[in-house]
């Protein structure tokens, strides 16, 4: 039924827009990119909108890569040790952040340690902006040093990940706010991220989840488990490392919005905070601007087949 | 849960259920404990053997024990023994490697009444691999299906790993740097020898010097991106052996290139490249090194900056050459938004359909490491390209064997093809 | 001689990297290397960060096209500079006494560094990326033409990934029960099956000329074939 009223919606905006080309052919010949980018703007900004006002979302299928990763966490039990990497920026923060905000949800809901690290400069920004999001207000009982603690940025990209597979001490000798790693609880007996039972990448590219793959779980396949989230671009040229290295991947806010839907439906309750919905929400205009990209390709091609016909006839 | 800790948890059960097993009879141990070097190595494995206890068949496993030895005149301390690994009973052989892998495959693979678990679960610090100039004594002793053990075999003397002069793992990898490199090295010997080598066209090359041209007769500048990534991949240096054709033909025809960098080596290197080519063009006084210049290392305000200057000075063509990321679609539409020529070229996968949608050319992957060799015309660059369509012979070999092999073993559910495919996948492709 | 001792080290930089990947006793010259280029890259900020002034400061002196955005330019610039480096506002560290404001974090939160990044910086970063989305649709408006067969498959590719990557996907073939041996014929399915094999495959294949052709430019760098990059020889 959905698909017949889809289809027949599209043949009406087919039919329309023939009409419209007809009539003002040279208006829609040279069509003026802004107004492209105006329908853009709309077609986000409406049902960014919208769903800010009415709270909800659409209804999220987990499809099985992120499935993988929610089960992957699923089987780690209170106390283990989970290594969240964080490799991306505020430029893909929009993309990026909700998968990273569920994640430090999951992580904190299970009780498992957590270490955050940064391969991107900015990168231990987007970690104190989590652990201030989530960590200290909606689980206060959390303790820095001995449940999540934050090594920070380290410069090197994949060497730092050659060295800390096997010595973190080498290193790291302070954690992100200069306290010796010694004094801290629960860097006690680490001595490499072999210890840790996962780790959890976000990348939005390079270094990112490929140089884990490569420098962390290829050389140690046995010791180190790894998921991952990334941009969309990305997630192709990830696809050939699962699921040997990669149990689960998270590609873009698609794949953010159904491991958000598994984690929240299973320990969201009902007055779950907005900020845990993010993914969910975003979804609303990626939906609205796909469509618009359908109907576009669709316009160009009304407006390049008529022009073809006139141009033949002339 | 890992599953060495799931076996755990099934050993303290069986344990629990079995409460005889702490009475039952010791296994005899095994015997002849061999310790070798491990050949071909970095000098940081260490190879056992010995043989099966006579109890074997009701055994469970064997556990691996390491210490270091004491060194010195004055007797120390008895070494201290922390458990490498475990193997099944039948086992005669192990490679300390200090990655004790053995164990959780052996819960993954095997039958679950053959499952391995050491009791207390193997402490990982225990992982780090063997040193250097370090002598080492080894233990290997039987452990019965009821959780019984029996006495230690023990290594005799100390035993220090050497380091070989090759990585044996890396044989066939070093085997196919051989072949690939040794036909790029034949075909540049067979050029030089004058050898007429046939290149395809490849239009965005061809396309080069016109719109160089077109920049000229419009009276506006040349844009070059050499990328955002540093002077150490290979891509930026591709790029740049573009940019001194791009900057040879402008120094000919008198137009003006402009290069911004969003790294500092990159825009020194585009100097030196920019400045010959103005010499070899004969006009080393029109070479202006403040065309060449540092934006920043920051991925969008690389890009914001390109954006106005696109915009402002509305460039005649525009040359994308190196590795890009998400900038890619943003740089090529706001140059198609002013008109101008577009060339791209890059070999990032992920960015090659948003320059294939906005520029007029785009050079794809191996097609952009072919530009330097294509634009030169010279001999012994283009012999280099000969040489690497026998690399993709050789790849194209694998592929089907792989492939053929692979199928035909599910297909007759053969042990020993898919073996081959195991054999061909894990040792000779890794 | 210019030429020659850069061509030189080049050679000598390339072929330890390749020596030290074969043969265990050179791995830590591999290592060296490494780390020379490391320093040489810390060097080439101060580098970039004078050629920047110098760039900007010239525009503005010379009053060329576009000389206000290189007053900005040089303010942002000194602004993020000064306040990151002498950590202005920032609170002393209680481990280290003594030692004032400077063993505190540069970028502590409420401190002027962490304004700066999170008011400016972030917002900028993002508005940039969030540019994508508009120039992906005038690209797509423009790029997808069904000019012929290849195009049409593109082109019909394009809809089942943009419609299977949202909740569409699931609304319009809601009918294929998820159960039936049809379930591969699901908008998402399809969507993934594309994205896992032909996309996969595609990309694969990219690579494996990109390794290649990677292979061969090395070469012919470590041979000596091809000095264009230093800009000597044809191009």
């Amino acid at each position: 039924m959905a698909l017949l009223i889809t289809l027949g919606a599209t043949a009406a905006f087919l039919v329309v827009l023939i009409f419209a080309v007809k009539a003002r052919t040279e208006f829609f010949k040279n069509l003026d990119r802004r107004w492209i980018f105006l329908l853009m703007l709309v077609a986000v900004a409406v049902p960014v909108y919208v769903i800010g006002k009415t709270k909800e979302t659409f209804p999220e299928k987990a499809l099985p890569k992120a499935q993988a990763v929610f089960d992957v966490i699923e089987e780690l039990s209170e106390g283990d040790k989970v290594l969240l990497a964080f490799d991306f920026d505020p430029g893909s923060e929009g993309e990026l952040g909700p998968m990273a905000t569920t994640f430090v949800y999951h992580c904190a809901t299970k009780k498992l340690k957590m270490y955050f690290i940064a391969l991107w400069p900015i990168g231990r920004q987007m970690i104190d902006d989590n652990i201030a999001k989530i960590i200290e207000p909606d689980f206060p009982q959390m303790v820095y040093g001995e449940d999540y603690m934050n090594l920070g940025f380290k410069a090197g990209n994949e060497g730092v990940i050659n060295v800390i597979v096997t010595d973190i001490k080498q290193l790291y000798t302070t954690d992100a706010y200069g306290t010796d790693i010694a004094a801290i609880p629960m860097m006690e007996g680490i001595d490499s991220i072999q210890k840790m039972d996962l780790i959890i990448n976000v990348s939005a590219g390079y270094p990112g989840t490929k140089e884990w793959v490569q420098y962390a779980v290829t050389p140690f396949p046995h010791d180190i488990r790894m998921v991952a989230g990334c941009t969309g671009v990305q997630a192709p040229l990830l696809y050939p490392y699962m699921p040997q290295q990669l149990p689960g991947l998270l590609a873009a806010i698609k794949g953010a919005s159904e491991y958000e839907s598994l984690v929240i439906n299973k320990y969201g309750g009902d007055d779950i905070s907005g900020k845990y919905l993010e993914a969910q929400r975003r979804m609303g205009p990626q939906l609205v601007a796909h469509v618009l990209m359908v109907l576009l390709i669709i316009a160009g091609n009304v407006i390049f087949f008529t022009e073809r016909k006139r141009e033949a006839r002339s | 849960m890992r599953p060495y800790q799931i076996t755990t948890l099934m050993a303290a059960l069986v344990f629990h259920v079995s409460p005889s097993s702490a009475q039952a009879q010791t296994p005899a141990p095994p015997t002849n404990l061999e310790v070798t070097d491990h050949p071909w190595d970095d000098g940081k494995q260490i190879n056992l053997s010995w043989e099966l206890s006579p109890d074997d068949a009701e055994l469970l496993r064997y556990d691996i024990y390491k210490a270091v030895a004491q060194t010195g005149p004055i007797p120390q301390k008895p070494p201290t023994f922390e458990q490498v690994d475990s193997v099944p009973a039948g086992t005669t052989s192990f490679t300390v490697d200090g990655v004790p892998f053995q164990v959780e495959m052996m819960v993954r693979d095997l039958e679950p009444h053959r499952t391995l678990f050491t009791d207390p679960p193997l402490p990982q610090n225990q992982k780090k691999r063997l040193k250097l100039k370090v002598g080492y004594v080894f233990q290997v002793v039987a452990i019965a299906r009821d959780g019984s053990r029996s006495t230690a075999l023990a290594s005799t003397a100390p035993f220090t790993p050497t380091m070989q002069w090759f990585e044996g793992s890396r044989f066939y990898f070093s085997f196919m740097t051989l072949i690939i490199c040794g036909a790029v090295v034949f075909w540049i010997y067979r050029a030089k020898m004058g050898r007429p080598i046939k290149v395809r066209k490849i239009a965005g090359l061809e396309a080069v010097d016109e719109a160089v041209g077109r920049a000229t007769e419009m009276g506006r500048s040349i844009l070059f991106i050499p990328g955002i990534q540093d002077i150490n991949e290979i891509q930026t240096i591709a790029g740049l052996t573009i940019l001194a054709r791009v900057a040879k033909t402008a120094a000919a025809y008198g137009a003006k290139v402009e290069v911004p960098t969003s790294k500092s080596l990159v825009m020194t290197t585009a100097r030196e490249t920019v400045q010959a080519a103005f010499l070899e063009a004969g006009r080393p006084d029109a070479y202006n090194k403040d065309l060449i210049y540092y934006v920043t290392d920051e991925q969008f305000g690389y890009v914001a900056y390109l954006q106005g200057m696109m915009v402002r000075e509305k460039p005649a063509t525009c040359f994308y050459m190196g590795a890009f990321f998400a900038e890619s679609l943003i740089l090529a539409e706001t140059g198609n938004s002013i008109g101008a020529i577009q060339i791209a070229g890059t070999a990032m996968p992920a960015q090659l359909p948003f320059f294939v949608a906005a520029c007029d050319y785009t050079l794809i992957g191996e097609e952009f490491f072919a530009a330097s060799a294509y634009l030169s015309g010279e001999p012994e660059q283009l012999g280099s390209l000969k040489g690497q369509d026998v690399g993709k012979v050789v790849v194209a070999i694998l592929l089907l064997v792989g492939v053929l092999m692979a199928t035909l073993g599910v297909i007759f559910e053969n042990q020993a093809l898919l073996e081959a495919v195991a054999y061909l996948k894990e040792t000779i492709l890794t | 001689m210019k030429r020659n001792v850069p061509l030189l080290l080049a050679i000598i930089a390339g072929f330890v990297m390749i020596v030290a990947f074969f043969i265990p006793y050179t791995v830590s010259w591999g290592e060296d290397v490494s780390i020379w280029f490391d320093i040489l890259a810390s060097i080439a900020f101060i580098l970039g960060g004078g050629n920047l002034l110098k760039v900007h400061l010239k525009k503005v002196s010379d009053q060329a096209k576009g000389w206000g955005y290189s007053i900005i330019t040089i303010i942002s610039f000194l602004a993020m500079l000064i306040i990151g480096l002498g950590k202005l506002g920032v609170n002393p560290n209680p481990q280290f006494p003594g030692h004032g404001h400077w063993a505190g974090q540069y970028n502590e939160i409420g401190s002027p560094f962490y304004w700066l990044f999170e008011s400016v910086f972030k917002p900028l970063q993002a508005t940039i990326f969030a540019m994508l989305a508009f120039y992906v649709a005038s690209a797509a408006f423009r790029a997808f033409r069904a000019k012929n067969m290849e195009a049409i498959l593109l082109l019909a590719t394009a809809f089942f990934i943009l419609l299977g990557r949202t909740a569409a996907g699931v609304f319009l073939t809601d009918f294929i029960p998820e159960e039936s041996g049809y379930s591969g014929l699901r908008l998402e399915n399809i969507t993934v099956f594309i994205m896992d094999v032909f996309n996969t495959a595609g990309h694969r294949a990219i690579m494996i000329g990109v390794a290649l052709g990677t292979a061969s430019v090395s070469l012919k760098i470590l041979l000596g074939v091809d000095r264009s990059y230093l800009g000597s020889g044809e191009g």
